[in-house]
C-alpha cells in the first residue's frame, strides 16, 4: 500500500484517498474553437507515462481537498506532492520526467 | 515441427525422451520482413500465426522484449466467455469462443481448453435485471446464456453459498455454458511453435527503441536492441507497454496501464466444476487441473508499471470468496502477482489501423484480454494483410474516440475493476 503525503495533513496510508488521474490536463476555455481531433485528445489521451507521471489525489478520507504529486511509475515511489494551482515542482533527476 | 501424436510419444520414449527438439528457433534477427509484431504475447504471436496460415505472410518476425509466456499471457486467470452486452462485443468474443473450440487441433498442441461453464452471480435486484438483459441480448446474437435460479446455481456449483443469512445473499445467476478456461502457457507455447514451423521468427530479448519513419510518415523500419529491422508494415500488441510504443510514431493513445492482482492456492482435490464470478461483491474463481484455486483481485486505482499491486485489493477479493465459498475459509493463499493491463475509456479495446501508413494497433483490451487471444490474433492479421479491418474488427477502431462511437460495453470486465 501506498504511503501518501498530503501537502494538508502529511503520510497517510493510501486507503484515505482516492486517485484522481492524470494532472494538468486543462479543460479548454473556448471548446467551439477546439476541433473534434484535439477534443478528443483532451477527454481520452493520455500520457500513461512509464517513469515520472504528474496525478491528482483527493484525501477523500481526510481534509476532502485534490492535490498533485509526482511518482514513478516503474517503482511507485512518490518524488512530490504539491497543492492545485502549483507549477509541477522540478526535480533534481530531470531524465525520468520527460514528458511523451 | 515434430507433430505431437501418441505415436511421436511412444517413439521418443525408445530413445528416453531426448530426441525432442526446442518448440521453435531462436533465430537472429533479419535485416528486413514484410510485417514485424511488436509483442510475443498470446495476441501476438496468433498474429503471426493467422498471417502465415490463412493471408500467406510468413516472412513475419515477432519481437518479444522479455520471453514467451512471461507477460500477461501467463499472468490472466485463464476465463473464456463471450456474454457480452453489445452487438459488436459479442460478435468479437464469440467470433474468439468459436476458434478455442477447434484450436488444440489446429495448432497440434492440447491448449487444454474446458467449456466447464462460466456462471456470474447476482445479489439484488439490479444484478437479476442486468444479468437477465445479458441473457436475452446474448440469446439475441446467438450467443448461449441462460438464467438460472439460486438452487439451481447451487446445484451447478455445490461449493456455492445461497444461504439468506449472506450479506449479500446469492438471488440467482447467469450462466454461459460454452466458457470456460484453457492453460495460458500452452497457447503461447503453442501459436509460438506453429507460427515457428511456418517461417515467423520468434525474436525473444528484443526490445524496439524507435520507430523510423520515411517521407510521408509511413513506416520504414524498428530499431531494436538487437540492431534495425526494415519493414513497411508494423503491428504493436504490446499491452501494457502500449503508450510507450505508441508514443515512439509521436502518438498520444486513450489508454491508462493498471496492474491487475491474481493468486492462486495451495493445490487440492478436484472441487470445484466451473467459473464463478461475482460483479456485486468483486470476486473471481475457477480451479486449475494442477488442483489450485485461481482467483482473480481487482486493479489498483493508480497509473503503474511495477507487475505487482497493494494486499488490499485481493484481501477484498479473498472476503468475497470467503463469504461465497464457506468451505475455502482455511485454504492458504500460494502466489499472488500482478500483471499491467492497458485499458480504454469505454472498456472496448482498439483493433485496427492508426493515423501512421503501415502502423497498426491492437490494444486495451484492459482485464480480459485472455478470452479473446485467437479471434484478436485472427482479426489483426486480416487488418494488417488487407490494410482495411474486418467487418467484426470494424467498429474497435482507434478513431472512435474522436468521432464519438464508444463502445461503452459495462460487461467487459465483468466485475467492476
Amino acid at each position: 500500500m501506498l504511503l501518501i503525503d498530503c501537502p494538508f495533513c502529511g503520510k497517510r496510508p493510501e486507503l484515505e484517498f482516492r486517485y484522481g488521474g492524470e494532472a494538468h490536463i486543462a479543460r479548454p476555455d473556448d471548446p467551439s474553437e477546439f476541433g473534434d481531433k484535439a477534443w478528443g485528445q483532451f477527454l481520452y489521451g493520455r500520457s500513461n507515462q512509464r517513469g515520472m507521471h504528474a496525478e491528482r489525489w483527493r484525501h477523500v478520507h481526510g481534509c476532502g481537498r485534490f492535490f498533485n504529486a509526482l511518482r514513478d511509475t516503474t517503482n511507485d515511489r512518490f518524488a512530490a506532492t504539491y497543492k492545485i494551482g502549483e507549477e509541477r515542482p522540478a526535480l533534481p533527476e530531470a531524465q525520468g520526467a520527460v514528458e511523451a | 515441427m515434430q507433430r505431437f501424436s501418441a505415436l511421436a510419444l511412444i517413439r521418443h520414449a525408445f530413445t528416453g525422451h531426448k530426441t525432442w527438439r526446442p518448440q521453435w528457433r531462436s533465430p537472429e534477427p533479419k535485416p528486413r520482413y514484410d510485417a514485424v509484431i511488436i509483442g510475443g504475447g498470446g495476441h501476438g504471436l496468433a498474429t503471426a500465426y493467422y498471417l502465415a496460415t490463412e493471408f500467406g505472410i510468413a516472412n513475419v518476425a515477432v519481437l518479444e522484449k522479455g520471453w514467451i509466456g512471461g507477460g500477461n499471457t501467463g499472468r490472466n486467470t485463464t476465463i473464456i466467455r463471450s456474454n457480452y452486452l453489445f452487438d459488436e462485443s459479442a460478435a468479437l468474443y464469440d467470433h474468439a469462443v468459436k476458434l478455442w473450440e477447434g484450436l488444440s487441433q489446429a495448432l497440434n498442441y492440447n491448449v487444454m481448453f474446458s467449456q466447464r461453464g462460466v456462471m456470474m452471480l447476482a445479489h439484488n435486484v439490479h444484478d437479476q435485471q442486468s444479468l437477465k438483459r445479458h441473457v436475452h441480448a446474448n440469446r439475441l446474437n446467438g450467443v448461449d446464456n441462460e438464467w438460472l435460479s439460486a438452487p439451481a446455481a447451487k446445484a451447478f456449483c455445490p461449493p456455492l453459498n445461497i444461504e439468506a443469512s449472506m450479506r449479500y445473499p446469492v438471488i440467482g445467476a447467469a450462466l454461459q455454458r460454452r466458457g470456460g478456461v484453457a492453460r495460458h502457457d500452452a497457447v503461447a507455447w503453442g501459436y509460438a511453435r506453429a507460427a515457428d514451423a511456418l517461417g515467423v521468427d520468434i525474436i525473444e530479448n528484443c526490445a524496439v527503441t524507435a520507430i523510423r519513419r520515411g517521407v510521408g510518415g509511413a513506416v520504414e523500419a524498428v530499431e531494436t536492441t538487437r540492431g534495425a529491422i526494415e519493414t513497411r508494415k508494423v503491428g504493436v500488441v504490446a499491452a501494457g507497454n502500449t503508450s510507450t510504443v505508441m508514443a515512439m510514431a509521436d502518438l498520444r493513445m486513450p489508454l491508462e496501464s493498471y496492474p491487475l492482482q491474481a493468486l492462486v492456492s495451495e493445490p487440492v482435490k478436484p472441487i470445484f466444476p466451473c467459473v464463478v464470478m461475482s460483479n456485486t461483491i468483486h470476486a473471481y474463481i475457477s480451479q486449475s487441473d494442477k488442483g489450485e484455486l485461481v482467483i482473480g483481485a481487482g486493479t489498483d486505482a493508480y497509473v503503474s508499471y511495477t507487475q505487482r499491486g497493494a494486499l488490499h485489493v485481493p484481501m477484498h477479493t479473498l472476503e468475497a470468496i470467503c463469504e461465497l465459498f464457506p468451505i475455502f475459509r482455511r485454504l492458504r493463499m500460494l502466489r499472488n502477482w500482478g500483471g499491467i493491463v492497458d485499458v480504454t475509456p469505454d472498456r472496448s479495446p482498439i483493433i485496427g489501423k492508426t493515423s501512421v501508413a503501415g502502423l497498426y494497433v491492437n490494444c486495451g483490451w484492459g482485464t480480459g484480454g485472455f478470452k479473446a487471444t485467437p479471434g484478436s490474433g485472427h482479426l489483426f492479421a486480416w487488418t494488417l494483410a488487407k490494410d482495411e479491418p474486418h467487418p467484426i474488427n470494424a467498429p474497435f477502431r482507434l478513431d472512435r474516440f474522436r468521432d464519438g462511437y464508444l463502445i461503452d460495453e459495462a460487461a467487459a470486465a465483468a466485475v467492476a475493476h
